[in-house]
């Protein structure tokens, strides 16, 4: 079953005096438990569309459905219950909360978001720091955290709450060569683990060959579609070093 | 709700300097409004008390038209025996009421043989007078004090007029007054003392025995120009002035309006006005307050909202109701508005303690030595703590709305 679902999609802002057109009659499918990637360069419409699937944003025609529901339809309030309930995100600048610590930022969106009791809340979030390598972490803030370390504890939020779906907007972007395929491993990881579909906005050559499925954007339309071929150029040896 | 209050403490300790900042001036705001209350309140109960309870009693009744009339104290506006004993009876039996004493007033020239001034005169009965003024005795500086105030054929003379005609306790002076019938009369009185002066009208009035004014004024019935009246100490004058005006209102004379008119000390003693002007001057002292504590909450949890705006970007993308972050930022202010006033109100106690334990003194009017003894405004400290608190919820309420109607989108993308 396609967990989205895209047809005829268009995304025009008005800017100024000037309608642009950042996403132009966009067709596409992305199964559960995939690896799939937008690329393209700046202003293709990829995050646009990362945008729109994530309920961030609305599309201005069109139709797109995540988890058989009609993004279209949902306003601000139930946009972010249906956020909360199946899409987690992770930012390319971590965004991750600098008063809390690494337990504390895992743990936000069962408190915040869902309200888990804190039995559960306490086992879900231990698997999870666990699961990502981030243990002996814990009790650390942000600012003590190298940026692996920082994308880990985002990896873990944005997967706690169990999400179907999860966003990465260029999560590889602040990261060195090593500590990206680390992510990108982690990632791949869970998805294996917990089924969980992972879309990515990049141009990072890295993520480009690991997507299973790969959307190319450009000027707002599709160009082509890559069924997961893995450029050899742009692979790395497993010895690189934790994040 | 703990678990949100408690990531606003800490998104609040992360500015500490601003929190701190605004906090201080929280305190600042919260010790001036409650010292000012307790000082300010301090006098004014002090003063209000020295009036009432050394000369004008609580509640006063009279003949209608006496008040008005009161700089001549004309003896026609006296209540006749029947109407008095009536009132007496009346006075006996009505709620609130603690004690009653007859005065007759006068006015009347004091003599020492040689020279002459004029004086407004008393006519009391000690023992009722002394329960209605139980401060009267305090004001005597000189001559016998004993356990009545004075008996017939006494007088208690204001210390002025004593100092003024060179005339000391023990000396015998003399009384002139005009009668109702324009006739003049003398009585001649042994000074048992001279009384310190108090604020306001009948402060300086001299004091002989209830029959000596009516032997002076040559009044055969046992006539009346005012009962003066101890309320209850937890009762309001003015309520009570009320239900005696109620009680006294089927009195009335041929014409149909009533004969008598009652009064609290309010409406009797200039003093009232300055009380206003205190309470005046605590409610514009208040409003700063209000404004201190709006602005500077309002600046900071502007400040927060501005500063921390991918942030909220980044919450409400995972999902965070927007409701949430509003009360989250509403949490921050209260927080805010909490931390300043239990600071302000502990450190407000210390500070009125402290200058109620030093007992500074001050004058006021002829009155010197008083002592400043303010006590800690419970009340005010309550209302003053929840305005304080509710305001600063108030001031957070706009950056919290603003924070929590943020488009996720621009918000990520800020820089």
């Amino acid at each position: 079953m396609s967990l989205i679902q895209a047809q005829a999609l268009e995304k025009t802002y008005r800017a100024g005096d000037v309608d642009v057109h950042a996403v132009r009659g966009v067709d596409f499918t992305i199964e559960a438990a995939s690896f799939a990637a937008f690329v393209g360069p700046s202003g293709s419409g990829k995050s646009t569309v990362l945008n729109m699937i994530g309920c961030l944003d609305h599309p201005t025609g069109g139709m797109l459905k995540v988890l058989d529901t009609d993004v279209s339809l949902l306003n601000r309030e139930t946009g972010a219950a249906f956020r909360g309930n199946n899409i987690g995100f992770i930012f390319q600048d971590f965004n991750l909360v600098p008063v809390l610590t690494a337990y504390e930022n895992v743990e936000y969106p069962l408190i915040m978001v869902q309200d888990w009791p804190a039995a559960d809340r306490a086992k879900r979030v231990k698997e999870l720091l666990e699961a990502v390598g981030m243990s002996d972490q814990a009790d650390k803030r942000p600012d003590q955290l190298s940026g692996g370390q920082k994308q880990r504890v985002a990896v873990a939020r944005a997967l706690v709450a169990r999400s179907k779906l999860v966003l990465a907007d260029e999560p590889t972007a602040n990261l060195d060569h090593d500590t990206a395929y680390r992510i990108i491993e982690l990632l791949k990881g869970m998805r294996d683990e917990y089924g969980t579909t992972f879309i990515f906005s990049t141009h990072d050559p890295k993520i480009m060959g690991e997507a299973e499925v790969t959307f190319t954007l450009e000027d707002g339309r599709m160009q082509t579609l890559n069924g997961g071929s893995r450029p050899p150029d742009t692979r790395i040896g497993s010895e690189a070093s934790h994040g | 709700m703990v678990k949100i209050l408690n990531l606003a403490a800490r998104n609040l300790l992360r500015y500490r300097r601003r929190t701190g900042l605004t906090a201080f001036l929280i305190v600042i705001g919260m010790v001036a409004v409650l010292v000012f209350v307790a000082v300010t309140g301090s006098f004014k109960s002090m003063m209000i008390g020295q009036i009432t309870d050394s000369f004008l009693g609580q509640v006063q009744v009279h003949r209608r038209g006496f008040v008005a009339s009161v700089e001549s104290l004309p003896l026609n506006m006296n209540m006749p025996a029947q109407l008095a004993e009536r009132v007496h009876k009346a006075l006996e039996t009505a709620p609130g009421v603690v004690a009653h004493a007859p005065r007759i007033k006068f006015g009347a020239m004091f003599s020492n043989f040689t020279e002459t001034t004029s004086v407004r005169v008393n006519g009391i009965d000690p023992a009722t007078e002394a329960l209605v003024s139980p401060l009267l005795a305090k004001r005597q500086n000189s001559g016998t004090v004993g356990p009545t105030l004075l008996a017939p054929g006494e007088i208690l003379v204001p210390d002025l007029v004593a100092r003024g005609l060179k005339v000391k306790a023990g000396d015998t002076v003399v009384l002139v007054a005009t009668n109702r019938d324009g006739s003049v009369n003398g009585k001649t009185f042994t000074i048992r003392g001279t009384l310190d002066s108090a604020t306001g009208p009948g402060g300086r009035d001299g004091y002989i025995h209830l029959d000596d004014a009516r032997t002076l004024l040559r009044l055969d019935q046992p006539e009346v120009t005012e009962y003066a009246i101890r309320i209850g100490g937890s009762e309001d004058a003015e309520a009570v002035a009320e239900r005696l005006a109620s009680i006294f209102s089927d009195t009335k004379n041929k014409e149909g309006q009533p004969i008598l008119e009652v009064h609290p000390w309010q409406k009797l003693s200039p003093f009232s006005n300055i009380a206003s002007m205190i309470d005046l001057l605590a409610i514009s002292i208040k409003i700063m307050l209000v404004a201190i504590v709006l602005v500077s909450v309002m600046n900071v949890m502007i400040m927060a909202v501005y500063e921390r705006i991918r942030e909220i970007g980044t919450i409400l993308a995972i999902g965070t109701p927007p409701g949430r972050i509003l009360w989250l930022f509403l949490n921050e202010g209260l927080l805010l508005g909490i931390a300043g006033t239990v600071a302000g109100v502990l450190i407000s106690i210390g500070s009125i303690l402290l200058i109620a334990a030093i007992g500074p003194t001050f004058t006021f009017g002829q009155q010197r030595g008083l002592v400043m003894s303010p006590d800690l405004p419970w009340m005010d400290m309550a209302s003053v703590s929840a305005m304080v608190i509710l305001i600063a919820v108030l001031a957070s309420l706009q950056p919290a709305w603003k924070a929590s109607k943020m488009d996720p989108i621009t918000a990520l993308r800020h820089v």
